[in-house]
């Protein structure tokens, strides 16, 4: 498709340094190289990062899983992939090198439009950063594909911490979008009504362009939907 | 991009050193270069799963490495996982069910089949259209197919039929 015609490929996959999960100072960190299977199999990543765990059987197939990578996915920056939707849900951090050092930029701010970041031409991700889930916390991952495995028409990573909510959707616009209206709505005493009122307020937040999948108001509407389904199951 | 590079690795079983052009993917590196054809190029971008094969223990898709990419790494193809016998038992229950009409996703099937099989246990029929869900087939509408699946996997854990 020539999205990108490099002049230079440079195989990174024998970089061991890049792989691996571990609990490091209290964070979870996950190796750019880390696979997808690797991440879903991983009971760290499960313990720790449980949005995560649950986000990965939606990427794709088994096959593709085996191969795919946490960086690769994140530094790519497809607006409908699963990943940088959690990575802004769980307020990651990226650490980012190049031969002038290494610079951390937080997942909220690394992701600036479809498949464009924060990285400069001579940077690579190495590895990223999760704090951890905090006792009480609650996760629910959703996503609406036409079939399984593939890119999403919509989907939501809510984390929910003690007195924090956070509702990243992705595929509804060019990054992942952080729904501060409709989270507001969400917290709003008193209960009653207010789920209504979020999906009201989420066209505050969103203003999905169309694709190849869905015009724009479907987006909104199937965004809606999957809100409601999350406010459930967090409520639950 | 004229570049070759040189790769030392093991296909199905056999050493193989090759000299390839920088940009070739793996699957026309094994048809072109190695006449192994029953892995097959579909879509070319990592969708249908008609090149799914093993490198280094794992199924992934052949269209989306460069052979270049595979020094030092162990392939194995249809060609390999049939003449071992590891996956007869499958080959039995497709052709038993007839889970093939033109036969070009076969191969990735058997193999993507295989990956889950070797998990042990019978997996259930939707674990099992879940585990295939990225290989296309145009011909049998899948039932055929997941019914020699979940028959496969019967005959190995040592139960037939419900």
């Amino acid at each position: 498709m020539r999205l990108s015609e490099p002049r230079l490929l440079i195989d990174i996959n024998h970089v061991a340094v890049l792989g691996g999960i571990e609990e490091r100072g209290g964070a979870l960190r996950i190796g750019a190289l880390a696979r997808h299977s690797e991440v879903g199999a991983s009971p760290l990543v499960a313990r720790l990062a449980p949005l995560v765990h649950q986000a990965i059987p939606h990427i794709a197939h088994p096959a593709i899983r085996n191969r795919g990578t946490f960086g690769g996915s994140l530094a790519h920056a497809d607006p409908a992939a699963e990943l940088p939707a959690c990575a802004v849900a769980l307020d990651a951090v990226l650490l980012l090198a190049s031969r002038r050092g290494e610079r951390k930029v937080a997942a909220r701010d690394f992701f600036r439009g479809i498949y464009a970041t924060a990285l400069a031409p001579d940077e690579i991700v190495t590895a990223i950063e999760i704090p951890p889930a905090p006792a009480g916390g609650r996760s629910v991952f959703l996503e609406l594909a036409r079939r399984r495995g593939d890119y999403a028409i919509a989907g939501l990573a809510a984390a929910a911490r003690p007195g924090d909510l956070r509702l990243v959707f992705f595929g509804v616009g060019d990054r992942p979008i952080e729904a501060k209206a409709a989270t507001a709505a969400l917290q709003r005493e008193p209960a009653a009504g207010r789920v209504a009122a979020a999906q009201a307020a989420l066209a505050r937040d969103l203003d999905p362009p169309g694709d190849l999948q869905a015009d724009g108001a479907t987006k909104l509407h199937l965004a809606r939907v999957l809100l409601g389904r999350a406010a459930a199951a967090l409520a639950a | 991009m004229s570049e070759t590079v040189e790769i030392r690795l093991t296909v199905n079983g056999e050493a193989v050193t090759r000299r390839v052009a920088a940009r070739q993917n793996l699957v026309d590196f094994l048809r072109e270069d190695l006449g192994l054809t029953g892995t097959r190029a579909g879509c070319e971008h990592g969708v249908c799963g008609a090149c799914t094969l093993r490198v280094d223990g794992a199924i992934v898709r052949g269209c989306l490495l460069f052979a270049a990419q595979l020094d030092g790494a162990r392939v194995e193809t249809i060609e390999g996982l049939s003449d071992s016998g590891e996956i007869a038992v499958l080959q039995a229950a497709f052709h038993e069910r007839n889970a093939l009409q033109c036969g070009f996703c076969t191969a990735g099937m058997l193999i993507t089949a295989a990956e889950l099989l070797a998990r042990g246990g019978v997996p259930s029929r939707a674990e099992i259209r879940d585990f295939l869900s990225g290989n296309y087939c145009r011909c049998t509408g899948y039932h055929a197919i997941v019914d020699a699946v979940e028959a496969a996997a019967r005959t190995r854990a040592g139960n037939g039929p419900p």
